[in-house]
């Protein structure tokens, strides 16, 4: 089927010299795939290799009480046990790497799971059926625990705590709530005004990426005193960084080889594979292969999050939303890895590609105790976007418009301001909207069929960031305290105002590391780290005063011991590792939270010295107490991403 | 370690089955089982005779264990018994699969074992014993050599898959009937369903409902109100016990007034 | 205790000793090198490991190795002939019919078996023979075109080299 090009939308836009898209090229790597030489991580032959195992929870939620290994142990083909105590840095979270988030998963689980299929154990032999044989020999006796798998349940006072590091069941967000706030304008204030008031609730399931080619890595000694990784990962630096920390070998002694991936779809990006297999090397002195079955696809292989969502809006006689309002939860499962970072990727794309001058969500990272999920093809935003659309639709009806009609009157246009304070740019919803009407043969009114992406924004109270009404509702430890409702403003005893005009403030880029080997050198990135606020920051009329240190969060952070200078950084092998400051939310992700507070009450406890909104360059993060000096650097050794500092 | 055990001949292999052994024939569930390292068997015996021809016998066709649903497809003795075949797997699962296993096969699985049920399947075991399909079903024991059923005169043989993935899919349910029509009137009728409950059965409350009956909506109503009768429809990831009871009556009568032939 | 096994695998006289248990894909891949079946699923629902035994698609997952004992098998790796492409390979390549490649050789394999019994199929039948392999990338349509072009392509038809 040929691709037509509409080529005559925003011509004036772009070079139309088009001197490769709309031909048909062959694949680079096609060849291989019809000849069946593409490298998948498996296509790689090892004399002596041996097959990873592991022994899996059956029960939703359960404690470890004993392991007793002996049987397994003696299987013919048995080579070694891996037990949790083997793992140099067993805890981690995918997005330490950006300083996002604690450490809350194990490799191997020691004492509580927290979903049907959690590996508490790995078996090492010489064949997938000896290792199959010996996992079923090793007896465990479980303690099953009462478990929650509904997202909301999980918020109620009395839910059992699916991931310790996070007691809440909800991802600590800046340090201050459980959950990721969103506002701008008055969202009740326009509700009021409306004509109509729309309501929907929407669910997604789940979804497994379910690619042909399952998850898995192969590792072996290599003679130069490293090992070898091939490996089915989409996202080879995160593997080779993650197995780095958790083996506690420097980057620099791993020789990782990603392959074609056999399908990823966002299910081959946790790196839990390579990290265990080059433990197994590393303990064998053999080349291990851990390859997971279907079955292990399936249950153990972490899906997109299950959302769910409610929407309100506040709509117009004619059409127009004047407010709206999300609660959002994102089941993560019984761990974190992208489901924090989803959360604020969503709040970012909200209220979706309209303009609406009133918006809040409440966006919430909930922990239940199913299979941890990841990331899946636009992760974050595809579940809010179904839930948008369909309430798009009920909009439509209850104002008794034509639903193309209705978005086209509410789409965004160039130059209007988007709740997260960006002004929209580029946009074609109207433009997309025509052309399918068109096509599909859906007629449209002359006057929807003459609006332009580029004609009727920008002006007025649409370029402006409105006076916002915020408030410090749902801050860590609340809930379970007193249970309290989750919609926004709901709840809700004081309300702030911030100014029209103001943006927020980009979060402080001196972020303490999470561990004191990982710090970014500028000058080994290649370009300038500045001392202002970083480029792209928005500034929109006039910027607050110097804002006030917000309230202390109720989750005090226990302090981890300052090494000595020159000493190896000892790793924590249980519980989280948390830096000796409250942190701010990531430099990588867009600003997303509300304008900084005013002072709070005197009812709210006294706060403590929190880190202000710093500009100093990362190496000397705000508000910790000593900075570890820089060990010598030596050449070719990654000082990024590392292991023990007293590494040869 | 596993021990494959291969015999020359169907009687030997029958004498080397015990307690943790299993039985190899076309191997797309044992293998399967023998993959995922189920822990219940240690021995599996294959033999080395051919036990895969087609014989018909006046108005009965006799089926080798060893015969593949691809070679019912291709026979033209048996194209009556096509569509139940085609029904098993995809196109190289049905190269392998044979009729011993799938009688042998557990729930959900027993696509074929449903319609030879349907079909009075007779078996002949490897120590020359034979005794009735249905009564075979109840506790698999010992191993078949060959299974003969009834030749159906005319389109008296009816057979119905429900899958919710089509056409590769595993049965929510399947149906078979014979239903052979005199003067207007049914007669030797047999019907029978698969994944309705442990295993594959006759449903003798639809045939006693049938039987004589005019084959037409108003005629078939007592045998769709007994549709489920006699039986416990389970629980599974596939469908629930309500949801299996709901649509067997629908089921039923579009297979028996030869509706949606999908 | 290892057992004896030998067949002929595209063509040339292979042999190999397997281990009790041991199913075919493993045999070819780990013993004898043939890498281009895949494993995809070990249970016979996703058709990566299809090879041809005797022109007849099978699922090597599912068969025992010793039981391939005197067959005729076929692989992926012998479809081209020498460096010249088979016209399914060239029909794949040309139609954008792989995306992450993991189902393709199983694909090849059912076709390739298709259009030697029957070179004019139609559209069913050419979803008839892949109805048992899945894929997660393409949703299809290009696999079903391509091998139809394949099918309309002259006998013997090069296509670029390996």
């Amino acid at each position: 089927m040929p691709v037509e090009f509409r080529k005559d939308l925003f011509a004036d836009e772009r070079d139309d010299n088009l001197a490769e898209i709309g031909k048909p090229h062959i694949r680079q790597d096609i060849l291989g795939h019809v000849t069946g030489r593409s490298p998948y991580y498996d296509d790689h032959l090892f004399d002596g290799l041996l097959h990873l195992r592991c022994v899996r929870a059956p029960y939703h939620h359960a404690r470890v009480r004993s392991v007793d290994a002996s049987a397994a142990e003696r299987v013919p083909g048995v080579v070694r046990i891996i037990r949790p105590s083997d793992v140099p840095q067993n805890l981690n979270t995918l997005l330490a790497l950006l300083n996002f988030g604690r450490d809350d998963e194990p490799l191997l689980t020691p004492e509580k799971t927290g979903y049907r299929g959690e590996p508490i154990l790995a078996v090492v032999a010489t064949s997938e059926a000896a290792a199959r044989d010996a996992v079923a020999q090793v007896k465990v006796d479980w303690e099953e625990l009462p478990h929650v798998l509904d997202v909301e349940e999980a918020l109620k006072p009395g839910a059992p705590i699916v991931n310790t590091t996070y007691p809440n069941n909800t991802f600590d967000y800046h340090d201050r709530y459980d959950h990721q706030k969103l506002r701008f304008g008055d969202t009740e204030a326009a509700f009021a005004q409306a004509d109509h008031i729309v309501e929907g609730e929407y669910q997604m399931s789940p979804i497994e990426q379910a690619p042909i080619e399952t998850c898995g890595a192969i590792a072996s000694p290599e003679t130069n005193d490293r090992f070898v990784c091939y490996t089915s990962t989409q996202a080879l630096f995160f593997s080779v960084a993650v197995s780095a920390k958790q083996t506690a070998l420097p980057s620099s002694r791993l020789h990782f080889i990603g392959g074609t991936v056999g399908g990823g779809f966002g299910g081959k990006v946790d790196s839990h594979h390579e990290p265990l297999a080059i433990l197994g090397a590393m303990l064998t002195g053999h080349p291990v292969k851990y390859q997971w079955d279907r079955a292990e696809e399936m249950q153990v292989g972490a899906p997109r999050s299950g959302e769910r969502w409610r929407i309100k809006d506040g709509v117009m006689r004619d059409g127009r939303i004047i407010a709206r309002e999300f609660t959002g939860f994102f089941d993560a499962g019984a761990y974190t890895r992208l489901t924090s970072y989803g959360v604020q990727k969503c709040t970012g794309h909200l209220p979706g590609p309209y303009t609406i001058p009133n918006v809040a969500s409440n966006t919430y990272c909930v922990y239940t105790n199913r299979t941890p999920s990841t990331a899946m093809r636009g992760f974050g935003i595809t579940g809010v976007d179904f839930s948008i659309e369909c309430q798009m639709d009920r909009v439509a009806e209850a104002v008794g418009m034509d639903p193309i009609e209705l978005r086209i009157l509410n789409a965004y246009r160039d130059g209007d301001m988007k709740a997260h304070r960006r002004t929209a740019k580029n946009c074609a919803l109207i433009e997309s909207c025509q052309v399918v009407a068109q096509k599909s043969g859906w007629a449209l009114s002359p006057d929807a069929m003459a609006q332009s992406s580029r004609v009727g924004g920008g002006a007025g109270w649409r370029a402006e960031i409105p006076e916002t009404v915020i408030d410090h509702a749902g801050q860590i430890g609340e809930r379970r305290r007193n249970w309290i409702d989750t919609e926004p403003f709901a709840g809700a005893t004081q309300r702030d105002r911030i100014a029209a005009g103001t943006a927020n403030e980009h979060p402080a880029t001196g972020n303490a590391p999470q561990r004191d080997d990982m710090v970014i050198e500028a000058e080994r990135l290649g370009f300038k780290v500045s001392d202002g606020p970083p480029a792209g920051a928005p500034s929109y009329g006039t910027r607050a005063t110097a804002p006030t240190p917000p309230a202390a969060p109720s989750f005090t952070p226990p302090q981890t011991p300052t090494p000595p200078v020159g000493a190896p950084v000892p790793y924590p092998n249980a519980g989280p590792s948390l830096p000796p400051a409250a942190r701010g939310a990531p430099a990588a992700s867009p600003p997303v939270s509300a304008a900084p507070p005013t002072p709070p009450s005197p009812t709210t406890p006294s706060p403590q010295p929190a880190p202000t909104v710093s500009t100093t360059p990362p190496s000397a993060p705000a508000g910790s107490q000593d900075q570890a000096p820089r060990a010598p650097r030596r050449p070719g050794v990654s000082r990024f991403i590392s292991g023990p500092r007293g590494r040869r | 370690m596993l021990d494959v055990v291969t015999t020359d001949t169907l009687a030997e292999a029958a004498q080397s089955m015990g307690d943790r052994t299993r039985f190899l024939n076309g191997g797309t569930l044992v293998m399967r089982a023998v993959n995922y390292g189920d822990q219940r068997f240690d021995r599996i015996v294959r033999t080395r005779e051919a036990l895969n021809d087609v014989q018909t016998h006046g108005d009965r066709v006799q089926l080798g264990a060893g015969v593949t649903m691809a070679q019912i497809m291709a026979s033209r003795d048996l194209s009556f018994l096509a569509p139940a075949a085609r029904a098993v797997g995809g196109p190289a699962i049905r190269n392998m699969a044979t009729v011993g296993g799938n009688i042998c096969a557990p729930h959900p699985y027993g696509d074929l074992a449903v319609a030879l049920l349907a079909l009075d399947g007779q078996l002949a075991l490897a120590d020359g014993s034979t005794l009735p399909l249905a009564t075979y079903l109840s506790d698999r024991k010992g191993l078949i050599r060959s299974i003969s059923i009834q030749r159906p005169s005319g389109d008296a043989f009816r057979f119905r898959k429900v899958s919710r993935v089509k056409p590769k899919g595993i049965s929510v349910m399947s149906m078979a009937a014979h239903l052979n029509r005199s003067a207007g009137r049914l007669s030797d009728v047999r019907v029978a369903y698969a994944a309705m409950g442990p295993d594959p059965v006759r449903v003798p409350a639809v045939e006693r409902a049938l039987e004589g009956a005019s084959l037409d909506a108003t005629g078939i109503q007592p045998a769709l109100a007994a549709a489920t009768e006699g039986l416990t429809p389970p629980d599974d990831a596939l469908a629930s016990s309500w949801y299996r009871r709901e649509v067997a009556p629908v089921h039923l009568r579009r297979l028996l007034l030869g509706e949606d032939t999908r | 205790m290892k057992i004896p096994v030998t067949f002929t695998l595209n063509g040339t006289e292979a042999a190999a000793f397997t281990d009790p248990g041991q199913n075919l894909l493993d045999l070819l891949r780990r013993n004898l090198g043939d890498l281009t079946p895949k494993f995809g699923c070990g249970q016979g629902t996703c058709g990566t490991c299809t090879v041809l035994i005797d022109g007849e698609p099978h699922l090597s997952c599912l068969i025992l190795a010793e039981a391939a004992q005197g067959r005729e098998i076929e692989t992926t790796a012998g479809l081209a002939n020498g460096p010249d492409l088979h016209p399914l390979q060239t029909a794949f390549m040309e139609g954008f019919a792989a995306q992450c490649g993991y189902c393709t050789p199983g694909m090849l394999m059912v076709a390739k078996a298709l259009l030697d019994r029957n070179p004019s199929p139609t559209r069913d039948e050419v979803i008839e023979a892949i109805s048992g392999n899945l894929c997660r990338c393409t949703g299809y349509e290009p696999i079903v075109e391509a091998i139809l072009t394949a099918a309309r392509a002259p006998r013997h038809a090069t296509g670029r080299t390996a």
